[in-house]
């Protein structure tokens, strides 16, 4: 039986009331969401937070909207909720794709967008999206609040810009007309965590990429995006012999380790892989295919 | 910490340390050992119950989260003697051998069913895929759900 070390616990009622407990509760305090990474690693003794503060009533944190030329999804917006919503399969089609690998329908019920993004693991899918998308985050300190671009949040594994005394309320993309996306993972098993995953968006505009996005996961991309490759595509027609060949420079750049999900070298073929097949069907989808 | 929750309709006080998780709190608690504790990891989905509607994995909340909500488990499916159509469809399609992954497959299956009445299989499938079972296999157990979905209860039971 695994059971959390003793730890406090206090409920926010609102992103100030959060603030004020955790500058209350001192720097062992940790914003519990979803729970579904804090909790298990409590059990495992690796994380032993002295005290919890517990967002999930807080409803100013909650929703998905359009704020003019963006897309803002609150943190405490759960994976269900992202899968399912109109919103975002109108801009994004690489949401659902996503959403629907992501762990199970019971997870996802629970599991939230600010979480994932402040939990940082090296795999996860959702940090892939925001990369692929170069969304931003806003986030919370009692003096105010400041914004981060996706591709600067992370500070390494489980690392992220979000001080102690601060809390992420925001998650936000850009909208952009006539962009195609799509979202591609090989995982062991249903629900599991990506072997390597690839997101990406076009934008073709008279018969050249006048706008793109690469996102890997689980592939030791730095800032889980391929700028390089990007920058590669901008220009040029969305060909196969092109779309191959940024795919490549994605690949190139990643920096995959060999674990239980596989060798290094199958994980760099994956990485080419998948994002040549997200390419080939976000500039489908963007010419209207 | 005091907290206060319905369960299956009954309103219950107890005082509990913070780090209590939600399924040891239902069987240890409240003796209501309906609800199964398996992989610790929420990955094995029998610890599945109900929060204010929706099924989650009780090993990964701790009891003080659920504080002032509602909770049905699988001792609230039944009305009464008359067993929920889940229940009736696992005994008629031999859904379950050792029983273990029960409850979170049933728990799961009626909220399933009551979102989308006329599933497919595949629909059934993806959503018990937070679900292991490891005697019947799972052909049995869609085929319960399925039953289920054909036989819906005459009178709604509510938790």
């Amino acid at each position: 039986m695994q059971t959390p070390a003793p730890v406090g616990y206090a409920k926010a009622t609102s992103v100030s009331d959060a603030l004020a407990l955790l500058k209350k509760h001192g720097e062992d305090s940790r914003i519990v969401a979803g729970g579904h990474s804090l909790i298990p690693m409590m059990r495992l003794r690796i994380a032993a937070p002295e005290a919890l503060i517990d967002i999930n009533d807080v409803a100013e944190l909650k929703g998905i909207s359009i704020e003019g030329n963006e897309i803002v999804i609150g943190a405490m917006v759960r994976h269900a909720e992202v899968l399912s919503s109109p919103i975002l399969a109108e801009h994004y089609a690489i949401f659902r794709e996503a959403e629907k690998l992501i762990a199970d329908p019971i997870v996802r019920n629970r599991g939230t967008i600010g979480g994932s993004m402040c939990q940082a693991d090296p795999s996860e899918d959702l940090s892939a999206v925001g990369a692929a998308l170069k969304g931003s985050v806003v986030i919370q300190s009692a003096s105010g609040s400041r914004t981060v671009a996706l591709r600067d949040f992370h500070e390494g594994p489980y690392m992220t810009k979000v001080a102690q005394t601060e809390i992420l309320t925001q998650v936000r993309f850009p909208i952009r007309p006539g962009a195609g996306s799509a979202y591609e993972k090989v995982e062991r098993r249903v629900g599991d965590w990506p072997v390597a995953s690839a997101g990406t968006y076009v934008v073709v505009s008279n018969g050249v990429v006048a706008d793109c996005g690469i996102g890997l996961t689980a592939v030791g991309a730095e800032h889980f995006c391929a700028p390089e490759a990007e920058a590669f595509l901008i220009g040029k027609e969305p060909t196969e012999e092109n779309l191959s060949a940024a795919a490549q420079l994605a690949a190139d750049a990643c920096n995959p380790f060999s674990d239980q999900r596989g060798p290094a070298d199958y994980k760099k073929h994956l990485a080419h892989e998948l994002t040549l097949r997200a390419l080939r069907r976000s500039a489908a989808a963007s010419q209207g295919a | 910490m005091q907290i206060t929750l319905t369960v299956n309709g009954t309103e219950y006080t107890r005082d509990v340390e913070p780090r209590m998780l939600l399924v040891h709190f239902i069987r240890d608690e409240l003796l209501l050992r309906g609800t199964h504790w398996g992989c610790d990891t929420s990955n094995c989905g029998t610890c599945t119950l109900w929060v204010d509607g929706e099924p989650v994995k009780s090993c990964t909340m701790l009891a003080v989260m659920a504080d002032g909500r509602a909770i049905r488990t699988v001792e609230g499916l039944a009305n009464g003697a008359e067993l929920d159509p889940i229940q009736q469809g696992f005994i008629e399609c031999h859904g379950l051998q050792c029983g273990f992954c029960t409850p979170g497959m049933m728990m799961t299956g009626r909220w399933l069913l009551d979102n989308n009445p006329n599933p497919s299989e595949g629909e059934i499938r993806e959503c018990i895929s937070g679900q292991i079972c490891r005697c019947t296999g799972y052909k049995n157990i869609v085929s319960a759900i399925q039953w289920a979905a054909e036989h819906p209860a005459t009178s709604e039971v509510t938790s």
